[in-house]
């Protein structure tokens, strides 16, 4: 083994981390995000023990919806990035293609996926748990909705950095999501959350789904309150993910960013 | 002879990054049927005409009007009836060669698309690889897929980036008489960009030679190589590159 080969590989990997800070990011955040869960789902479940008889229903229930969000906002990043890595980038955007058509075809693939996603999950989970993800009733659709539009949110806006950044921004792809994972309080209540971490979670769409998801799980009946702060907020994100997006594509045709990226 | 109807007219454009004009006060027309050669070295600005040409780049001022429109305010109308092909830029390499043609075929709107492909992929002499993997294909068959997809929707306008790059000279010479039969035919404006002076002597009508953002000469290859009392364009190329800054008149009195 020559040692000056491993130290030259060493170094390129030191150079790339060192002017790449999402890079860099990527080697805290995936650790700091399991702790922040994990954390969050062990004081749950020592304040619960045993008085949450439906916590399987529920823990299931979440995994399958979460998928939805993570699903919709993926497809919207990879579809870009799929035209980025097939150095295909020119011969879209040079196309007679407007930049809400081909959001909007990232929007549709990224509903039959997580469409799909819920169906095949739903019957494993029925054939593993007997769980019946249809008990959720007409609620599922409102559910499903308001993630599915947070996560075109994520997409759009985590697009628009691709555009800016470059390819730098690539690991926000798949991290983005992550990041409101502990906030959107998917396996666990928000009254588990610090203070200052409730404050966040209310103004997340996904808590809301999911505080709604517990409770019409337990009780049988939601509270309107969290469909309508899910949907008002997802309103208010999109118009801010369509505002950045814009900008972003704006500002990266000003600085020739697209036809670099491209190259 | 009838004045020809102006494809594309540029005026006064300029781009600058961070200080630096990438492209400079560059003002030109291509007439209908017409085919421009840009040349210049690298980093001459070329690559930055063509991506202001296809709205990649907003420019820093100036005008662009393509078919006598204003290219900002009828961005999609203008794309529709042009198209480009480079040799450095691919079709997504997990489809096969025809579901690439056919989702270019729907972008473009092309009526009767799969007659259309047909024509193309025998024109290019693709049609036994329409079933292939675009990734397995060599490069050369790439470049040509590439042409192909370029000329889909029949454009009025054609931006070639080094088209015939990475062809072999059989392939090449192929591919310059297609594009020739082509805007004989159907009227066609081609902007070529290329390092390749057989590509530019044999296609283009009219050559811009640019350098550091500028054009320093234009004319027919035979008034160019007239200038700089040249043989070839290639000497002329070389001249250039190598005394940047200098008139013509100063670099031939070099030689």
């Amino acid at each position: 083994m020559n040692l000056r080969v491993v130290k030259a590989l060493v170094l390129k990997y030191l150079y790339v981390c060192s002017r790449n800070s999402f890079r860099a990011l990527d080697v805290f955040f995936w650790p700091v995000m399991d702790l922040l869960i994990w954390g969050f789902m062990s004081i749950y479940m020592m304040r619960v023990q045993t008085s949450v008889p439906k916590m399987v229903p529920m823990l299931i229930s979440a995994i399958i919806l979460w998928n939805v969000l993570y699903r919709a906002q993926q497809v919207v990043c990879v579809a870009f990035l799929d035209d980025v890595w097939s150095r295909n980038m020119l011969n879209i955007w040079a196309a007679p293609i407007r930049p809400s058509e081909y959001v909007g075809a990232g929007y549709v693939v990224g509903f039959m996926q997580a469409f799909v996603v819920v169906i095949v999950m739903g019957l494993l989970a029925g054939f593993f748990y007997s769980f019946n993800i249809l008990e959720l009733g007409l609620h599922l659709a409102i559910l499903f909705a308001n993630l599915i539009i947070m996560g075109w949110s994520l997409g759009l806006t985590v697009t628009g950095l691709f555009l800016r950044f470059g390819p730098p921004a690539e690991a926000l792809a798949w991290a983005v999501p992550f990041i409101f994972q502990p906030i959107s309080a998917v396996f666990y209540p928000v009254e588990i959350l610090p203070p200052w971490m409730q404050t966040l979670a209310q103004l997340t769409p996904a808590s809301h789904v999911f505080e709604g998801m517990r409770e019409l799980i337990s009780t049988g009946h939601m509270n309107t309150f969290h469909m309508y702060a899910a949907f008002g907020l997802n309103l208010f994100y999109m118009s801010i993910a369509a505002f950045l997006f814009k900008s972003f594509y704006e500002e990266a045709r000003k600085r020739g960013f697209l036809a670099k990226y491209a190259a | 002879m009838s004045e020809k109807e102006t494809v594309v007219e540029i005026n006064n454009l300029s781009k600058e990054f961070k200080g630096k004009y990438a492209v400079s006060d560059l003002s030109f027309v291509v007439k209908k049927g017409e085919i421009l050669g840009l040349l210049g070295a690298n980093g001459a600005g070329k690559t930055t005409t063509i991506h202001m040409l296809l709205n990649l780049i907003t420019p820093s001022s100036g005008s662009i009007k393509i078919f006598g429109k204003d290219f900002d305010q009828h961005r999609i109308e203008i794309l529709g009836r042009m198209n480009f092909a480079s040799a450095y830029q691919f079709l997504p390499y997990n489809l096969k060669v025809i579901e690439n043609l056919r989702v270019f075929a729907e972008i473009y709107s092309v009526n009767n698309t799969e007659q259309r492909i047909t024509e193309l992929l025998d024109l290019f002499e693709l049609s036994h690889l329409k079933n292939n993997s675009t990734g397995m294909l060599s490069s050369g068959e790439q470049t040509r897929l590439n042409l192909c997809k370029a000329l889909l929707n029949n454009p009025e306008l054609l931006l070639l980036d080094e088209p015939t790059a990475s062809l072999d000279p059989d392939q090449a010479d192929k591919v310059r008489k297609i594009i020739l039969d082509l805007q004989r035919r159907s009227g066609m404006s081609v902007i070529n960009t290329s390092h390749n002076m057989i590509d530019v002597h044999e296609l283009c009508d009219r050559i811009l030679f640019m350098q550091t953002g500028t054009v320093i000469a234009q004319g027919t290859a035979a008034e160019i190589m007239s200038t700089y009392q040249s043989q070839s364009l290639e000497e002329v190329f070389i001249m250039i590159a190598r005394q940047k800054g200098k008139s013509p008149n100063t670099m031939s009195s070099n030689n």
